[in-house]
């Protein structure tokens, strides 16, 4: 009796499959349970790295519905490439379905801005460019240039509170949310992604540099947006975390 | 500065390593004790910058690094992934590892990648195949790699050739070298009613250019059998450095790893492990 | 606003987002940098816990499983359960029928 990978791939990932047939112990008998090791495998590394990869999900629905959860989404979604980094980009449209989590409204868009930390995490380096060099370039030139922000930088737009459902689950002292719209910019200064809250009007400013919009586009877009857009209050976000690495005309 | 290529050690030392943890980084630049080298988790190191790829950078510097592979399901009945021979070629060339190593097992069905080294029967169509995916690889990067022995905690039925015949013939074909795991030999031994001292008489030692040591956990199968399990999460258990002791007295000092990947220890007790491989490895060198 | 206004408006802001960042520090990758917390998820090659876990649990099928006892900060925080501010909602909800395997 020959074993094919498609008939073990079969029985691992589903507990109620027979185990295959041609496996023994030493002896010649059945292997009966020690196929189990495998599934057992299977399951708690990709559980785990679930748990790892969606701290603030699991905190958010607790330890052990995570663990149910986790069960449910590596069988459905087991990962499609060999780096665990990244394993997890089902997780949001999962969340919105699986049923005990799709009355929570912003817990998709919780897992969105966990991905984009992992992602943020493993992104490029990229050098700041010194920002005084925003001051010599004349101010009409200026609006026309395209500002280049770092590879790290990800931007999460939701109609949830998540920065502040992200501060609560993360932050000692952080309050309770209270229901908002939140757009959140993930920066890197150095080694570690920081999800900060963008300043009214924010969002629409670095999608439209994220789009590659010069940065008067940009500035418009904001304020239409939102009339109290605070530019030096979003340069100085960027600046201070190092986020502008190239100025083109 | 972002993409220099750090000053290579090109071959392992003959002295212990240990499994990079990035909690200890702070720990190995201070006070690496007896560690000469360490291995890296390859699919750890594919992302495009960050912290990972720093460490290992100034890791590089001082330390010869062996790049471990635990991805690329050499033993899969489908062909092997584009993408990640790429990805494994290009970590090749901007890291110039001192050994490149992967496993002697799958991982990978169409494109799902279920994270486990899954068993393979030892039959003249696995040793085909498998040997073709070790050259692809091997072509790939450039390089002779290292192909690693399993833990078994079952057999196939259909298997026709023991798993020292299988390696062997796999190294002569395709020139590539063996990483023996020891606590995988007892592992497996213990596991399938084998002698582990047969297996290491049976082994080329000659190919071996690195050897593995973990710790297992003890289980059991349907018929109260000892089933011991793989896990890494522990010190390596005392009929291990035994099996150990043999094989360095048989085959001569290798650069040996410590592996603790489950429940990581604090650097002095990781660093404790690998003093104990190093008194074994100066037995030899005495 | 003129074109001139809103390029006097630009050039004020930068000048005052420059004064509210410090000079940024010059973007080196020393050792010190290199020390800190890795944000996981790593591949290794070591084996989970022997045959009685999780992968032989047919537990996640049952939604009953699902558990208010334990239901994290979630049961804290008060939103509503969907953007416009329908089905106001306080915790998890219990589910009494089998989920989507």
């Amino acid at each position: 009796m020959n074993v094919d990978q498609t008939t073990f791939r079969q029985a691992l990932l589903d507990p109620d499959a027979p185990r295959p047939d041609g496996l023994a112990d030493g002896q010649g008998r059945e292997a009966g349970r020690r196929f189990d090791v495998y599934r057992n495998n299977v399951t708690v590394a990709l559980g785990d790295a679930l748990e790892t990869a969606f701290p603030t999900v699991a905190k958010l629905v607790g330890a052990q519905n995570f663990k149910l959860l986790a069960a449910a989404y590596l069988r459905q979604h087991p990962p499609k490439s060999p780096l665990m980094m990244f394993y997890g980009e089902d997780m949001p449209a999962f969340l919105a379905t699986f049923q005990p989590t799709s009355t929570i409204g912003y817990l998709p868009d919780i897992a969105r801005l966990e991905l984009a930390m992992r992602h943020s995490y493993h992104a490029a380096d990229a050098r700041a460019f010194d920002p005084a060099v925003l001051q010599s370039i004349p101010p009409e030139k200026l609006m026309a240039s395209v500002v280049t922000l770092a590879p790290a930088t990800r931007l999460i737009r939701s109609r949830w509170p998540i920065h502040a459902i992200w501060a609560f689950n993360n932050q000692p002292e952080a309050p309770k949310p209270i229901m908002a719209s939140e757009d959140t910019l993930i920066l890197r200064a150095e080694l570690d992604p920081v999800p900060h809250l963008l300043p009214k009007g924010g969002g629409a400013f670095v999608e439209a540099l994220l789009d590659g919009e010069s940065l008067g586009t940009a500035i418009e877009r904001a304020t239409i947006e939102n009339e109290a857009f605070d530019l030096s209050e979003m340069l100085a976000l960027l600046i201070t975390n190092n986020a502008l690495t190239d100025l083109k005309d | 500065m972002f993409d220099e290529i750090p000053k290579r050690i090109d071959r392992l030392p003959n002295v212990p390593g240990v499994g990079y943890k990035p909690q200890h980084f702070a720990d190995i630049n201070a006070a690496p004790g007896v560690v000469g080298w360490l291995e890296i988790h390859a699919e750890n190191y594919m992302g495009d910058g960050g912290r990972p790829l720093a460490q290992l950078r100034h890791l590089a510097e001082t330390f010869a690094i062996s790049a471990h592979g635990v991805g690329l399901s050499i033993g899969g009945e489908t062909r092997l992934d584009p993408d990640h021979l790429k990805r494994l070629k290009h970590l090749n060339n901007w890291l110039q590892p001192a050994s490149f190593s992967e496993h002697l097992a799958w991982s990978t069905h169409g494109a799902e990648f279920l994270n486990d080294l899954l068993p393979l029967p030892y039959t003249e169509a696995t040793l085909n195949r498998v040997a073709d995916h070790v050259d692809e690889l091997q072509e790939t990067i450039g390089r002779k790699m290292l192909l690693e022995n399993p833990s078994s905690y079952l057999a196939f039925t259909e298997s026709t050739m023991s798993e020292t015949d299988f390696l062997s013939a796999i190294a002569e074909r395709t020139g590539c070298g063996l990483l023996l795991d020891v606590n995988n030999v007892f592992v497996s031994a213990t596991n399938l009613g084998t002698d582990p001292i047969a297996y290491i008489d049976a082994f080329p030692l000659d190919y071996v250019g690195e050897i593995h040591l973990g710790g297992h956990d003890e289980d059991e199968d349907d018929h109260g059998a000892p089933l011991l399990i793989d896990s890494h999460g522990q010190e390596v258990a005392d009929p291990v450095w035994t099996l150990y002791d043999y094989v360095i007295a048989k085959g001569g000092a290798r650069p040996t790893l410590i592996e603790w990947d489950n429940d990581v220890p604090d650097w002095p007790t990781l660093e404790a492990e690998a003093r104990r491989a190093q008194v074994i490895l100066e037995k030899v060198a005495a | 606003m003129s074109n001139t206004a809103k390029s006097i408006a630009v050039a004020g802001a930068v000048a005052a987002a420059l004064a509210a960042s410090l000079s940024a520090p010059a973007h080196a990758q020393s050792k010190e940098k290199c020390y800190g917390v890795s944000l996981a998820g790593e591949n290794d090659c070591a084996a989970g816990p022997g045959t009685t876990c999780s992968g032989t649990s047919t537990v996640d099928y049952q939604g009953n499983a699902w558990t208010l006892v334990d239901a994290g900060t979630c049961a804290d925080i008060e939103l509503p359960a969907m953007a416009d501010g329908s089905e106001r909602m306080g915790s998890l909800e219990a589910l009494d029928r089998d989920l989507p395997a």
